[in-house]
């Protein structure tokens, strides 16, 4: 069902989007000398109580209406259990959360990274008065992309525009493969 | 290859075609991205409308949403026209939100066959 990171990502952020962060940094470090994948996501939205972090990894909860099983966070964790890695959650009211994820780049159940430049773009369309950090690395490539620097750069332009969206996606997705190909 | 340097150009671009219409964009169009959707297609339909929108420089912007809260209808596609009025499309593919660009947004005309009342 989530074939890829990116997408398990996705609903990590649109929890951040949710709980009216300004701010969500994506750290993805993905290194064959240790083996292992890292996401990190943190924002700086509502957070959790203590309660509600505990019972936010459990799959039978949310706080929505529309649908009775929340999934994202669980999923997110059920992942990084099956495949050798870790999972940490850490929230503080008023403050934000941090997530991190690990996996084992080599687990045979490991998903594949997926479409970086197009998660950072879908992030964006869901709102865009929200600023987003990314930082990638893997063996071949570092690369560090924030939204505030293209908006000041387009100043009165909405990044909403299909053609910059676009770009945001192309470009991020250039750049973390840039030394491989 | 893309560099900062493009960005520039980009705004000129955008600025002008600011200029020409005069003001906001007529319509809205919001993909539904929940993992429902998703699962359903909603990523090739969102991919879709941002590539078609571009190309043809139709008057919109294409934005994503959560859950709309109609799992067996996915991918939902919503358009909003100026005035907010909504019209709701559901088990949207590629091709039919190609048509949906085409029709509403191009020429203000609803696609009635995808809308949620004639699917039920
Ligand atoms: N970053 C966050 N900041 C504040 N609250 C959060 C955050 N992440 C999760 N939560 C809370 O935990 C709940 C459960 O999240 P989870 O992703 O598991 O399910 P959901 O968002 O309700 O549904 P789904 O993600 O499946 O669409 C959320 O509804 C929200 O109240």
């Amino acid at each position: 069902m989530m074939e890829d990171l990116a997408m398990h990502m996705m609903e990590i952020i649109m929890n951040s989007v949710k709980a009216n962060s300004s701010l969500i940094k994506i750290f993805i470090s993905s290194l064959s000398k240790t083996n292992e994948t890292i996401i990190e996501i943190i924002d700086d939205g509502c957070g959790m109580d203590k309660e509600m972090l505990e019972k936010v990894t459990d799959p039978f909860t949310t706080s929505r209406t529309t649908r009775k099983v929340g999934l994202g966070v669980s999923f997110m964790k059920g992942l990084c259990e099956s495949c050798d890695g870790t999972f940490i959650m850490k929230s503080e009211v008023g403050k934000g959360t941090y997530l991190k994820a690990t996996i084992r780049k080599d687990h045979i159940d490991a998903p594949p990274l997926g479409d970086i430049g197009e998660l950072i773009m879908i992030s964006i369309q869901s709102n865009e008065n929200i600023d987003y950090e990314l930082v990638y690395i893997d063996d071949y490539n570092e690369f560090a992309f924030k939204s505030k620097t293209i908006k000041e750069e387009l100043s009165g332009i909405s990044l909403l525009e299909p053609e910059i969206l676009l770009w945001i996606k192309e470009y991020i997705n250039q750049e973390i493969r840039k030394e491989r190909s | 290859m893309k560099s900062l340097e493009d960005l520039k150009k980009m705004r000129e671009q955008a600025l002008k075609k600011v200029d020409m219409r005069s003001g906001d964009k007529d319509y809205r169009v919001v993909v539904g991205m929940a993992t429902c959707g998703i699962a359903a297609g909603a990523r090739p339909v969102l991919n879709a409308l941002v590539q078609e929108t571009a190309n043809n420089d139709y008057n919109c912007i294409v934005t994503q949403t959560g859950c709309i809260g109609l799992c067996v209808q996915e991918p939902i596609v919503e358009v909003f026209d100026k005035d907010n009025n909504k019209t709701t499309y559901v088990k949207v593919d590629p091709d039919k939100a190609l048509r949906i660009l085409k029709e509403h947004v191009g020429n203000g005309k609803i696609v009635e066959e995808y809308t949620i009342d004639s699917v039920k």
